[in-house]
């Protein structure tokens, strides 16, 4: 530091009015952040004002939608982006976990960093490109291998039955899954690392083999933690919109096959908002994305309370 | 059950390797000059390239670097410079509320606030809603950053006579400068690639435009269209383009990366 530096704020008077300058213009920029969440929702409820007076609560349970009629229910696209969500969450819960304790507990060290940093690489990913790879990669695939062994095997559930379309339910799930994917591994990594060693060590020295260390001791400290992870990556599958806009067919409908084209709330928002005319339409949308921004600060506050619980040491009351 | 595990990680690797490797088998034949300097050519045609939407990312993706990125700086050094505060408290809060928000969500509200009040769509309501994805990501970040500046050396400063905002900005944030330069590197290749906020914003144009009060084209916005349109040339430049798209995000996203862990290696 040169004495010059510190020669200029010699007088208080001058450094205590540099202090709260400096202070005051931090503050307005943080005001920013809360200030611009209730602009969001401010504008969000005056956007959906005209469907909630005209529809209520009773939009979320009917499955109506004619714009042309001006009738509006989010029952199938609530059902779509629930069950496509939760399927995403049911493939990539397993194996992300799988790869998460694989990375912190068996492998050689020297290749924990590369996978983990190429994994994350997925996260990078731009939705729309999954959506692209979907559509002309991923979708054929399925359609010539996958979905047919499931509709011969498994055929005589009502979920693998009727036409095999490529784009649906099944096809938007597995992307999905691909995608938070790197979300979930990662956290559930960090999770697994908060894990005192002492709580390993501990399971070892009383003869347990590492296998038996880790279902014993190490996973039961960390399962709200792991929760926490999967809400997390649950939160994201529910607003991830183009890539399952590409994939999932975009129909109004509620069908128990998961072959058949679905929607989401995301995706109807993506396709119907700058083609929409009527005001109610706009209006029913706009309503949409508010129920969706709920569901998902619901979902976030709350994988955030497990993960956070975890980090403070108090996640495990063992199993 | 190891071998199980093992199975999982080839399984979760495989997709990237799928994508990247498509990416560059169908979209690398595809990128020549043309493609980076001309101009969309009718549908139907083959040739032409995506300069409209070049240009537009750097313009949409840049304005918002200047919404965002004083804000999100700013928010993140007033967290971690007066950590008890309840604006502080808050401000964390509610940056990760946001940073879950989907990016259509936000979208949705910059449509509601500039596009339906100014009755027309803009490049810039598409900068507001990445502004937007952008401030609660290098808000945390720059906080996190801040934080692992060691005490000693504020203390040293403070008891050198600086004043506390010379303290701040000229020892505490300039430690941290390559840390907030990554948040912000990833903040922007995050955005650089969202599709959802730009759909009813920024909206797509088959232009050269660099007004950034009428609808302008982005790389995503490209992809997207020619991707579910129904030509074979479209599909062409589709796969060209997002290749372009996850260079430029892959390229932000891995330099950011490096940018730290050559940090964190000086230091421990």
């Amino acid at each position: 530091m040169s004495p010059s530096a510190t020669g200029s704020d010699a007088t208080l008077g001058g450094a205590r009015f540099g202090d709260r300058l400096f202070k005051a213009l931090l503050t307005l920029t943080a005001l920013a952040v809360p200030v611009l969440l209730a602009f969001l929702v401010l504008e969000l409820w005056s956007g959906s004002r005209e469907a909630i007076a005209k529809f209520g609560l009773g939009f979320l349970t009917s499955s109506e939608w004619d714009p042309v009629e001006g009738l509006f229910g989010a029952l199938p696209l609530i059902f779509g982006t629930v069950v496509s969500s939760a399927l995403a969450l049911l493939i990539a819960v397993p194996l992300s976990l799988g790869v998460a304790i694989f990375l912190t507990e068996f492998a050689p060290m020297r290749i924990r960093g590369p996978v983990s940093f190429l994994i994350e690489l997925l996260a990078a990913i731009p939705s729309v490109v999954y959506g692209l790879w979907g559509i002309f990669v991923m979708i054929p695939f399925l359609r010539a291998t996958l979905f047919p062994f499931l509709k011969d095997t498994l055929g005589f559930l009502p979920f693998f039955q009727g036409p095999i379309y490529g784009p649906g339910m099944l096809s938007a799930a597995i992307i999905l899954a691909i995608m938070v994917m790197p979300y979930i591994m990662s956290v559930s990594r960090e999770v697994l690392l908060a894990v005192p060693n002492t709580q390993r060590e501990a399971a070892l020295a009383l003869g347990a083999t590492r296998w038996e260390a880790l279902t014993g001791a190490v996973l039961p400290y960390a399962r709200s933690g792991i929760i926490g992870a999967g809400i997390l990556g649950l939160g994201r599958a529910l607003g991830e919109t183009m890539a399952v806009t590409m994939v999932i067919g975009n129909r109004h409908e509620i069908a128990a096959s998961l072959f058949a084209p679905g929607y989401t709330m995301a995706a109807a928002i993506a396709n119907e908002f700058a083609e929409a005319v009527e005001n109610i339409h706009l209006s029913a949308l706009s309503y949409v994305a508010l129920t969706l921004f709920v569901v998902t600060v619901l979902i976030n506050a709350a994988a955030r309370l497990l993960i956070w619980r975890v980090a403070q040491g108090g996640g495990g009351k063992s199993a | 059950m190891v071998a199980l595990m093992g199975l999982a990680v080839v399984l979760a690797v495989l997709p990237l390797l799928l994508i990247l490797g498509t990416l560059i088998a169908k979209g690398a034949s595809s990128l020549n000059l043309a493609f980076f300097t001309k101009m969309p050519v009718p549908a139907g045609e083959t040739g032409g390239g995506v300069l409209h939407a070049i240009a537009g990312t750097l313009m949409i993706v840049g304005a918002a670097c200047l919404i965002g990125l004083p804000l999100g700086i700013g928010g993140g050094i007033y967290c971690a410079e007066y950590p008890g505060s309840k604006l502080s408290t808050l401000t964390r809060f509610v940056s990760d509320v946001l940073n879950g928000t989907p990016s259509i969500v936000v979208g949705v509200f910059a449509w509601t606030w500039i596009v339906a009040s100014q009755k027309h769509f803009s490049a810039l309501a598409g900068s507001v809603a990445l502004a937007m994805l952008m401030i609660p990501m290098v808000t945390r970040t720059t906080e996190e950053m801040i934080k692992l500046v060691p005490h000693s050396l504020r203390e040293a400063a403070l008891a050198l006579g600086y004043s506390r905002w010379r303290t701040s900005l000229a020892v505490v944030v300039r430690t941290t400068l390559p840390g907030i330069v990554t948040g912000s590197l990833l903040a922007v290749a995050r955005v650089a690639g969202e599709t959802a906020p730009l759909l009813f914003t920024a909206l797509g144009s088959q232009y050269l435009s660099f007004n950034l009060d009428q609808p302008m084209a982005a790389l995503p916005l490209v992809v997207f269209t020619y991707a579910t349109g129904p030509y074979e040339e479209w599909h062409q430049l589709a796969w060209a383009t997002a290749l372009v798209l996850i260079l430029v995000v892959l390229v932000l996203s891995i330099a950011a990366r490096l940018a730290t862990r050559r940090k964190f290696s000086q230091n421990g």
